[in-house]
């Protein structure tokens, strides 16, 4: 069984990741005119970035 | 062909068959089969986050600022990260301490306040009306252009929105205010609000997969013509503030967390803490699949209507409508619908629960109104849900035409004032009624002016002006640019403004005020919940244990009923193994309960009020036992650290007693040496003064005695001086740090030296000198020292051989690294018992032979010294010789 200030610290951590994924300045660093498979570049990086964050939460908040 | 009364028929079945769904939520839940008690539940109720602005505004918003829609879903996304350190907090607080809204929370937090809570409700109310309005908007004209499109007829908007407005508040009512049984939780709700989630999901994925799927081929394709319109592909990258973006992304946290509907489903609805972790990441993968289209159909809009032809908020509906897909259109109408019947149901219920409990039952209880008060309370909530709507519609007419994610920010930025209080109520001890009251306060008025009273410029109701030059031509109070900022957008410096002061005063006050000893005990069970046990009973009671129980009994009565109130008093005696038959008073244990159990119903501050009606409060003491409490933890730490320093003393007082019994011994030693050092300077000056006294006395005395007195005398000046000449080597030797000159040498050579310069005397006596001098390694040496220690050595030997045959040998060989020096003669030897004594100051043998010359008692002592000091040892043994036998060994030393 994971600690509770472990769990705790490893959310946290993946909201700091969420928060620098979804802020200037790396949304500016992908808000180009370039596109992935005919969708352009930042969406991907916003969507894409927004399931990472999902999984790692679930995975993070599973007993153990 | 879509028919007006297909429309309204559709729409009524769905209604209808929403209030089965939370029938049969609410049966299944009395049968104690609850249908709530599922993660998957709780994670879709907490979709309720998803409304009209959603399904609407969201494409609306996204044909102008592209991602700009977003940050109302990632800050959301953010929060579920934390909600395993937030949120499970404040729902763990809640079930402790049966909270039923935020400004319950809120006001148990700070001292059970009556005047907090009220405060929570008007800023909730203000703040949550420009939502509810957002709704009805939606709806009204999602309506309309359906209702256009069926029957190419129309209805005024005002008119729309009153209908709307007035549906909505009676299925309100007869969802959330059906029961006289006032208890937190409404399962039926939840139940139908989950379900709604669902319909609004799929309503929009269906239109979303239609436009990407069926119009386009796909998202290439439909973002490569896009790309090719200039006014969408500009969207395809973000242009706008990214101040802003970081804000919204920050109330929209802030949102889900207090919004008080969100306050509802996640935290009083709440069934099992367990299902927070599936929720964490059920509830943002649900904002991400309901996001997925957005840009899609908003491209897809824009496309195919170009700019303005049609509102952007409408896209999602009248695209299908447009290329004739009725059916779906109408599903699309439903999912819609869905979204905002079920945040007006949450919000009405959660709000008009605030309203009555926050601030119509503190009033009555004050008036000392006795009455039946389940009615009441009812009553008051089905008033507050009518109102909240009225104004809602009232609010629609006066603004008019903004667009709806513009309007739900406003509500978005006034629940973001609630956070300190929250935050700091659960994580800072520190926090006062005082700071929480000033804090909001002030961040409420300055979100008002900053935020809702300019809309009212664009709608009229204020002149121009107002926003240009400010009120009264006083330009720093542009409520746009407050004090000269200015280059913010609206909600950017709103937010700046308004948490500025909301945060600052809560700080400032909170740490200038003391708090109650209520608020004391408040804020250790708040932000402590974790750490305190939950069976501890161990914390005192705050009122006093003589409360008639008739009376608790009759004001649990009125508001539970009598049957519910029996159930849980006689649960309460069995539990405690309590008769309560017979009993006249109630003790403060069982008043405590009652509190909880009101609570309950009323929200904590209500409860308290109400039962201060009939209890009286415990004044004496309390304070200094709370005070105490709180000081504990601090006392054990300190009495540990005494202990610690205890233990040091006694070790201290230990080594101190060690030294000073090696003082006295020493002091001890020091007396012993004084006495033989003067006994031993008085020896041979008292025969020196002896003789020359008779040499003067007697001037005629024969000149054979007079030459035999005058020789005594020289012999025992000579002996004195040597006396005195080793004490001052003795102390040279001892006194640290005097002055040694190490330089490399042989010992050999000294040992040769030392042996010529005595052979002399041995020949005098006829002592045969032997040598056996090996070649060995040379050290570092005081060469003076040790020819000293040598000659004393060598002049020992030669004192102690026999008077005839004496023999005497040297000798000297490597051993190991270093050098072994023996010295030995065949006199009488040094008996055992001797071998370690003969090297302290001033012990002399007791010799076997009369008449011998008396040593100093300082030459071995001396010895022994200089060679210690070269890190060295000396010893005397037995020697084959058959006398005594010193044996020096040096090793190389680094210094």
């Amino acid at each position: 069984m994971k600690s509770d200030a472990l769990r705790a610290a490893q959310l946290a951590a993946v909201f700091l990741l969420g928060a620098i994924a979804f802020n200037y300045p790396l949304l500016e660093v992908f808000s180009a005119r370039r596109t992935l498979f005919g969708v352009p570049l930042l969406y991907c990086w916003i969507f894409g970035a927004w399931l990472a964050l999902i999984v790692a939460v679930g995975r993070l908040g599973r007993k153990s | 062909m879509l028919e007006g009364w297909v429309i309204l028929a559709v729409a009524a079945l769905y209604l209808g068959g929403l209030f089965g769904i939370a029938y049969w939520g609410d049966r299944r839940a009395a049968a104690g089969r609850s249908l709530i008690a599922n993660p998957w539940v709780y994670a879709l109720s907490a979709a309720v986050y998803c409304t009209a602005w959603t399904f609407y505004g969201s494409v609306g918003r996204a044909t102008t600022s592209g991602i700009g829609f977003l940050p109302i879903y990632l800050g959301p996304t953010l929060a579920a990260a934390l909600w395993f350190v937030l949120l499970r907090k404040i729902v763990r607080i809640s079930k402790k301490e049966r909270i039923t809204s935020i400004a319950d929370f809120i006001a148990a937090r700070y001292g059970k306040s009556t005047s907090l809570g009220v405060l929570v409700t008007v800023g909730a109310i203000v703040g949550v009306v420009p939502y509810l309005a957002l709704q009805l908007k939606a709806v009204a004209s999602s309506f309309l252009v359906l209702w256009q499109a069926a029957s190419e007829s129309s209805y005024p908007f005002e008119q729309t929105s009153l209908l709307v407005a007035a549906v909505l508040a009676l299925f309100a009512i007869l969802f959330g205010t059906r029961s006289l049984d006032l208890t937190e939780q409404h399962e039926g709700l939840v139940l139908a609000i989950a379900f709604e989630s669902v319909i609004k999901l799929v309503a929009f994925l269906a239109v979303g997969a239609w436009v990407t799927f069926g119009l386009y081929d796909g998202f290439g394709d439909l973002f490569a013509r896009a790309a090719a319109l200039p006014e969408a592909s500009k969207l395809m990258t973000y242009s706008g503030s990214w101040g802003e973006w970081i804000w919204l992304n920050f109330i929209a946290m802030m949102a889900i967390l207090f919004l008080p509907r969100q306050f509802q489903v996640s935290v009083v609805e709440n069934v099992d803490e367990g299902h927070l972790r599936t929720s964490a990441w059920l509830f943002p993968l649900y904002l991400l699949v309901i996001n997925i289209f957005v840009l899609p159909i908003a491209f897809a809009g824009l496309l195919h209507f170009g700019q303005g032809a049609v509102d952007a908020d409408t896209f999602v509906l009248a695209l299908p409508l447009a290329l004739g897909h009725e059916v779906l259109a109408l599903f699309v109408f439903l999912g819609g619908l869905s979204a905002a019947t079920g945040m007006v149901i949450v919000e009405t219920v959660a709000l008009s629960t605030l309203v009555s409990n926050d601030l119509v039952l503190p009033i009555l209880l004050r008036r000392g109104e006795r009455r039946e008060y389940p009615r009441v309370l009812l009553f008051t909530r089905r008033i507050a849900i009518c109102a909240l709507l009225a104004l809602a519609h009232l609010y629609v007419l006066f603004t008019g035409t903004r667009s709806l994610v513009s309007i739900g920010l406003i509500s978005f930025a006034a629940v973001s004032q609630f956070a300190p209080a929250m935050l700091g109520g659960i994580f800072w001890k520190g926090g006062t009624r005082h700071g929480a009251m000033v804090g909001l306060v002030g961040g409420l008025v300055v979100w008002a002016y900053t935020l809702p009273l300019p809309t009212l410029v664009s709608s009229g109701w204020l002149p121009p002006g107002y926003l240009e030059s400010g009120p009264f031509g006083l330009g720093f109070l542009r409520p746009y640019a407050l004090f000269g900022l200015e280059g913010l957008d609206p909600i950017s410096h709103a937010m700046f403004w308004s948490l500025l002061v909301n945060l600052g005063a809560y700080v400032a006050v909170s740490s200038a005020t003391r708090p109650s000893d209520l608020e004391r005990r408040q804020a250790r069970r708040f932000v402590d919940v974790f750490e305190l046990d939950p069976g501890q009973g161990a914390e005192p009671s705050l009122w006093r244990g003589d409360t008639p129980l008739d009376e608790v009994r009759d004001l649990l009565e009125r508001f539970l009923g009598p049957e519910r109130t029996e159930k849980a008093l006689a649960a309460w005696a069995e539990s405690k193994g309590i008769d309560l038959r017979g009993r006249v008073s109630a003790d403060a244990e069982l008043v405590d309960y009652a509190e909880k159990l009101l609570a309950g119903t009323t929200g904590a501050a209500s409860a308290r009020v109400a039962l201060a009606s009939v209890a009286r409060e415990q004044k004496l003491g309390v304070g200094e036992v709370l005070y105490l409490l709180d000081e504990t933890s601090k006392v054990i730490a300190t009495s540990r650290q005494l202990e610690e320093k205890s233990v040091q003393l006694e070790a201290a007082t230990r080594e101190l007693q060690g030294a000073n019994e090696r003082l006295r011994e020493l002091d001890r030693l020091k007396d012993d040496f004084l006495s033989t050092m003067a006994h031993e300077l008085r020896t041979p000056l008292t025969s020196i003064r002896a003789f020359a006294e008779i040499l003067h006395d007697h001037p005629q005395l024969e000149e054979v005695q007079r030459t035999e007195y005058l020789r005594i005398i020289a012999k025992e000046n000579e002996r004195l001086s040597r006396l005195i000449n080793q004490l001052l080597d003795l102390a040279k030797v001892e006194a640290a740090g005097s002055d040694w000159n190490f330089a490399l040498c042989e010992l050999g050579e000294i040992a040769l030296e030392a042996l010529a310069s005595t052979s002399q005397l041995a020949a005098e006596r006829g002592i045969a000198c032997e040598q056996a001098i090996e070649p060995a390694p040379a050290l570092r040496l005081d060469r003076d020292r040790l020819m000293q220690v040598l000659l004393n050595l060598l002049s020992n030997a030669i004192k102690f051989c026999p008077p005839a045959g004496g023999r005497l040998r040297v000798g000297l060989a490597a051993r190991g690294p270093g050098v072994r020096l023996v010295v030995e003669d065949n006199g009488p030897g040094v008996a055992p018992e001797e071998r370690e004594a003969i090297f302290e100051k001033f012990h002399q043998v007791a010799l076997p032979v009369a008449g011998r010359t008396h040593g100093t008692g300082l030459g071995l002592p001396i010895c022994r010294r200089i060679v210690e000091r070269h890190g060295g040892t000396i010893h005397v043994e037995e020697s084959p010789l058959g006398g005594a036998r010193f044996v020096v060994d040096l090793e190389p030393s680094d210094g």
